[in-house]
């Protein structure tokens, strides 16, 4: 679908790392060099005719990602510069205050090093008790294996929508439901389902959720903190400085801005909220509905053709995403990733950032295929002539 | 060389690696060396006495030019002094980074002289020297 609008696939380029990043269309390339080259200016800054356009081009790109998760209000909707930086809000400008030295977080050994390390580093200066809900054999986390972890100490569930190295969706909305019968808060980080499927911050009773605009169409360096307002509002803010500040004085008393401001210090990356409210028309003109069909028919062709091929072990066939993890014989992942990069083909190998999970799988180096709307058969097909040559992987080692 | 016998090499270093396999004994001092790219994975472990390394050896899960690489270096370092190894060591690194080098002292180790052609493979064959280097230090 919709090739035409990707440059990069003119030279015969096969793009089957869509977890790590995506490809981005013209159209959001082009509201990105139209702001630097058609009306440069600060946001909430000036009185002149360019400066007002920033602000209304960029505060409603706000609005978009609220229509887009379905949150409640625009001041629920932070920019941030990627799911990373949400992550350390939430955690060191929220939980850090909130969660106690007998309390308990509920998280996975499947998730994101980013969902997985300030925790554990809040864990040590605070003291409270990370506990590690159990995976299905299939790798996937149920409704149930959170719910045999719940106790009355229970503060916090942090898990992934979709997760980077299984690619498992998790069945948030009853999760979401949990948790709310139980008062505890429940922390989702979407970075690998926003540009896929419809992610719906009220239906899954989210109180913190997070995402990066790179890997649904966008730009690097910019992402969304959305929180339930009145979470937001007792984010303590881990940046002081311009367009957070009311008021400040001599005498050392300050006054700080309303959300959502008080939130984004400093210069916030224009230019790259611009190209996310471009990427959100982007997938809204598709239609996720239609992006995630698209790939699921996409995903079973490729399991057929890849069963065709000898050694091929799958890891993963049953989850419902478009992330395929497999072995090729006793080949190392990373070679068969250099093999396939001769033939222009990107393919992902190693442990995908998801450290912990080598406690559960045996096996945690693997080659991942992610794919994404624009991914043809064709590409698949070609994939599957060079991995059937898979006795030449080495010809091209020196 | 030939590159269809330097690829031989290689696949024989890979698929029978020499010297594979850590033994558990406190004289060898052992050092982990990872590729930030998250994949090879190697320990490596040497046996140094009086400046002298006794005896070398590795283990891990590494790609195919790490795990060659590993295997051809403990063949090449064994029995070498510290100085020695440091002056291969030093020499390999400056071959895979592509500056002037001493070709005569790497012996086997050339089979590596053109991994440079492949930035990728850089860190991959680097990385037992790595953990050999960081053993030497802590000496």
């Amino acid at each position: 679908m919709n090739r035409e609008d990707f440059e990069i696939f003119n030279d015969g380029l096969i793009y089957f790392d869509n977890a790590a990043t995506t490809q981005k269309p013209k159209q959001v390339v082009n509201s990105i060099v139209e702001y630097y080259t058609k009306y440069t200016a600060n946001a909430h800054r000036g009185d002149y005719d360019i400066s007002l356009k920033v602000d209304e081009k960029y505060e409603g790109v706000r609005e978009k990602v609220k229509e887009l998760i379905n949150a409640k209000s625009s001041k629920e909707i932070i920019f941030t510069k990627g799911s990373t930086e949400s992550f350390n809000n939430i955690i060191f400008g929220f939980m850090s205050h909130y969660l106690k030295r007998d309390d308990e977080i509920i998280l996975s050994k499947g998730e994101h090093a980013s969902n997985l390390l300030p925790w554990m580093v809040l864990s040590k200066q605070l003291g409270f008790k990370i506990v590690y809900a159990d995976l299905e054999d299939d790798y996937s986390l149920s409704v149930q294996k959170i719910k045999e972890k719940i106790t009355d100490k229970t503060k916090v569930v942090s898990i992934a929508h979709v997760t980077n190295a299984i690619g498992d969706v998790r069945p948030v909305n009853e999760i979401g439901k949990l948790c709310n019968e139980n008062n505890i808060l429940f922390v989702v980080d979407a970075t690998q389902s926003i540009g896929h499927m419809k992610v719906d911050v009220e239906d899954a009773f989210i109180s913190f959720l997070a995402f990066s605009a790179h890997k649904m169409l966008g730009p690097t360096g910019v992402g969304v903190l959305y929180g339930k307002e009145e979470l937001l509002e007792r984010i303590i803010p881990l940046e002081y400085g311009g367009g957070m500040n009311a008021m400040f004085y001599s005498s050392g008393e300050y006054e700080l801005k309303e959300l959502p401001h008080r939130l984004e210090a400093g210069t916030r990356n224009i230019a790259g909220v611009i190209g996310l409210g471009a990427a959100i028309d982007y997938l809204n003109n598709i239609g996720l509905d239609n992006i995630h069909k698209y790939e699921m028919k996409l995903k079973k062709y490729l399991i057929d053709k890849i069963k065709t091929v000898p050694n091929v072990k799958l890891y993963n066939e049953s989850i419902d995403s478009g992330i395929l993890l497999f072995n090729l014989g006793e080949y190392f992942s990373q070679d068969v990733a250099i093999f396939l990069n001769n033939y222009k083909i990107c393919i992902r190998a190693g442990n995908h950032c998801a450290k912990m999970l080598q406690e559960v799988i045996d096996k945690t180096n693997t080659c991942r295929v992610s794919l994404y709307f624009y991914n043809t058969k064709e590409e698949i097909d070609k994939l599957i002539e060079v991995l059937l040559n898979q006795d030449k992987i080495f010809d091209t080692i020196v | 060389m030939d590159a269809n016998l330097k690829r031989e090499i290689i696949l024989d270093n890979y698929q029978n690696p020499q010297n594979k396999g850590l033994p558990k004994d406190d004289s060898y001092k052992q050092v982990n060396s990872r590729n930030e790219s998250c994949v090879d994975n190697i320990t490596v472990g040497a046996k140094i006495v009086t400046g002298k390394i006794e005896d070398i050896k590795f283990d891990g899960d590494a790609c195919a030019i790490c795990t060659s690489c590993s295997s051809v270096m403990t063949k090449a370092l064994k029995g070498k002094t510290v100085e020695e190894a440091e002056i291969i060591i030093d020499n390999f690194d400056r071959m895979i980074n592509e500056k002037p080098y001493n070709e005569d002292i790497l012996g086997e180790l050339n089979i590596y002289n053109e991994v440079y052609k492949q930035p990728s493979r850089k860190k991959c064959a680097l990385l037992p020297m790595d953990a050999v280097k960081k053993i030497i230090d802590e000496e």
